[in-house]
């Protein structure tokens, strides 16, 4: 029987590279806090990360393989209160939000990291 | 992975703060200037911040074609409009013939704020790059704790 490393590590390894383009996002939108009309985005994450579930389940059942759209799951964010000036990236908001995703990241490498463990435990056959 | 853009969006914000921040300084430094004509007189110079949405370069599987990251850059600097300052001094070696000097159009309070709101910016793009320096070198490490 032989160990599939992909498999092993399941979705942790896409939600990674989620959190590195979502960052990518927010830190774009803090960039642009002092724009005039600039339209803060983010993903909504939920929805992406189950579309990516899904992409890895038809992957293990056909040989295509659809391609990963990211794209398409950037909303628009809704400001809390909106400015004059039509910017809708509030400092407060993309901070927190961009705090939040790093932590995030932080939580998946740690599950990576002991997955990694785990397998590397059954190799040596302890 | 795509950590190098990230450093870019925040090198952007940081240089367009930095324009500010000197706009900012320059306007204060001549909150006094004077002169003898209108003309000559101090205008406040602005910048106008702009976003430049940037298409990905495709081929990662992870980006899409239209997935771009929004950078920064200053558009334009321009000087203010605001009405220029006519006083009547006539001891002033510059005074015109009828005694009158021209102030700047400089806002000092309002150039204050814009000051904080430029280092508090600024101290946000700095938090960027650190915090996605750290994430960068959780990823270095991976697996190595095992």
């Amino acid at each position: 029987m032989g160990i599939s490393v992909d498999k092993a590590l399941g979705l942790h390894q896409e939600a990674l590279a989620l959190r590195v383009e979502r960052s990518r996002i927010l830190a774009g939108n803090l960039a642009n806090v002092d724009t005039p009309g600039y339209l803060a985005r983010d993903y909504d994450f939920k929805t992406a990360l189950k579309d990516e579930a899904n992409r890895i389940d038809a992957m293990n059942s056909h040989s295509a393989l659809p391609a990963m759209n990211l794209s398409s799951d950037l909303k628009y964010r809704v400001p809390m209160q909106p400015s004059e000036d039509g910017n809708t990236s509030e400092l407060g908001v993309e901070q927190t939000q961009f705090a939040s995703n790093a932590m995030d990241f932080q939580t998946s490498l740690t599950f990576l990291n002991i997955k990694l463990s785990g397998i590397r435990k059954a190799i040596e056959g302890q | 992975m795509a950590f190098n853009s990230i450093y870019d969006i925040a090198g952007t914000a940081m240089r367009a703060q930095t324009v500010r921040l000197n706009t900012v300084a320059s306007n204060l430094a001549n909150a006094d200037s004077v002169s003898s004509t209108e003309k000559g007189a101090y205008h406040a110079i602005m910048p106008v911040f702009s976003t430049v949405y940037r298409k990905l370069d495709t081929g990662n599987e992870i980006t899409g074609p239209y997935l771009g990251s929004a950078t920064v850059q200053v558009a334009d600097l321009v000087r203010s409009d605001r009405t220029i300052e006519k006083r009547y001094e006539p001891g002033n070696p510059i005074a015109d013939k009828k005694g009158f000097v021209y102030y700047g159009n400089v806002n000092v309070v309002e150039e204050m704020a814009d000051m904080m709101s430029a280092s508090r910016t600024f101290q946000t793009a700095a938090d960027v790059i650190s915090r996605t320096n750290s994430m960068q070198q959780g990823l270095l490490r991976l697996g190595q704790s095992v």
